[in-house]
């Protein structure tokens, strides 16, 4: 039984139902932020499947490092953000964090 | 009485569903699969690529569902390295290596340090917590069947990949033709990540 696109895009699913599990149960915010990580993988890895085995040519390539490229980014902001919130807070608790709201 | 009804309800609705879903892939889908590939032996990079998945999908349940959030970061430490090694056998290997450097070097890193400035190690367990282990499968439970059957029974056009072969120039040929401008915007926005985060660790660094 060889590889097929099928076999990827069921590793990219699991990664990404796992991800979307952590984004929702997760009160700590960096864990959160590991979930959003692995939901990107789970888009990388279909995008680098879908070019191999459909598309050909290295556009999907591009796509998915483009995608690493924001994910380094958004992981920067994010955290920079989570530590302000534990700096005035003394808690990464999301449920902590709505000092804003009315 | 009626809560526990509902909530009976919803388990056996939930339970109802994994069992179908499973039951469909054993009888119907999975036999079609391996009938396609009967005769041919499994080869070598077929069984490294089950034990890659495997380590890849482990690493993250292990992000998911454990309790040290430091058990989640060696989690998702092997889900990134397990995903650099999947885009191997998709004859992606500068996004493998780019997936080594970025991730690996630069987001696992910059996770650990977000934990340990942000948690009280001694009370690391407690640090983790979230809805629990029941309000993630059932999520789980809803979810992944829907997207694996998909993937799975959907025939998608797939056409003979060619063999294995580096990609890392036609990559760079790609960034500076076709996909020029969004390469000059995204390192417009890695520039304003790196100012915008320093002012941020800069004025909490003030507060003290």
């Amino acid at each position: 039984m060889h590889l097929t696109l099928a076999h990827f895009l069921v590793v990219g699913a699991l990664l990404f139902a796992l991800g979307l599990v952590t984004v929702v149960t997760r009160r700590n915010a960096v864990g959160i932020l590991m979930g959003v990580e692995l939901i990107l993988n789970g888009t990388n890895v279909n995008l680098a499947a879908f070019n191999h085995y459909v598309v050909g040519g290295v556009s999907g390539q591009v796509f998915a490092l483009f995608v690493i490229v924001l994910a380094a980014a958004e992981a920067a902001v994010g955290l920079a953000i989570v530590l302000t919130i534990f700096q005035s807070l003394r808690s990464i608790d999301v449920r902590l964090a709505d000092t804003m709201r009315e | 009485m009626n809560r526990t009804f509902s909530k009976l309800a919803l388990w056996t609705f939930l339970a109802l569903l994994v069992a179908g879903f499973l039951g469909y892939l054993t009888t119907r889908v999975l036999p079609e699969y391996i009938a396609v590939g009967r005769g041919a032996p499994p080869r070598l990079a077929d069984l490294v690529f089950y034990a890659v998945a495997a380590a890849t999908v482990a690493g993250a349940a292990g992000v998911a569902f454990s309790r040290n959030i430091l058990w989640s970061c060696i989690g998702l430490l092997m889900a990134l390295l397990g995903t650099g090694a999947l885009y191997i056998f998709l004859s992606a290997d500068f996004l493998a290596v780019a997936q080594l450097l970025v991730y690996i070097g630069g987001v696992l890193v910059l996770i650990l340090f977000a934990v340990m400035l942000t948690n009280r190690i001694g009370e690391v367990n407690v640090s983790n917590q979230s809805l629990g282990l029941v309000g993630g499968l059932a999520v789980f439970a809803a979810v992944t069947p829907l997207l694996v059957l998909v993937a799975l029974l959907v025939p998608w056009p797939v056409r003979t990949p060619g063999p294995l072969a580096p990609t890392t120039a036609r990559i760079g040929d790609e960034f500076l033709s076709t996909w020029l401008l969004p390469f000059e915007v995204a390192s417009v926005v890695l520039l304003a990540t790196l100012v915008g985060a320093v002012v941020m660790a800069r004025k909490e660094l003030k507060a003290d």
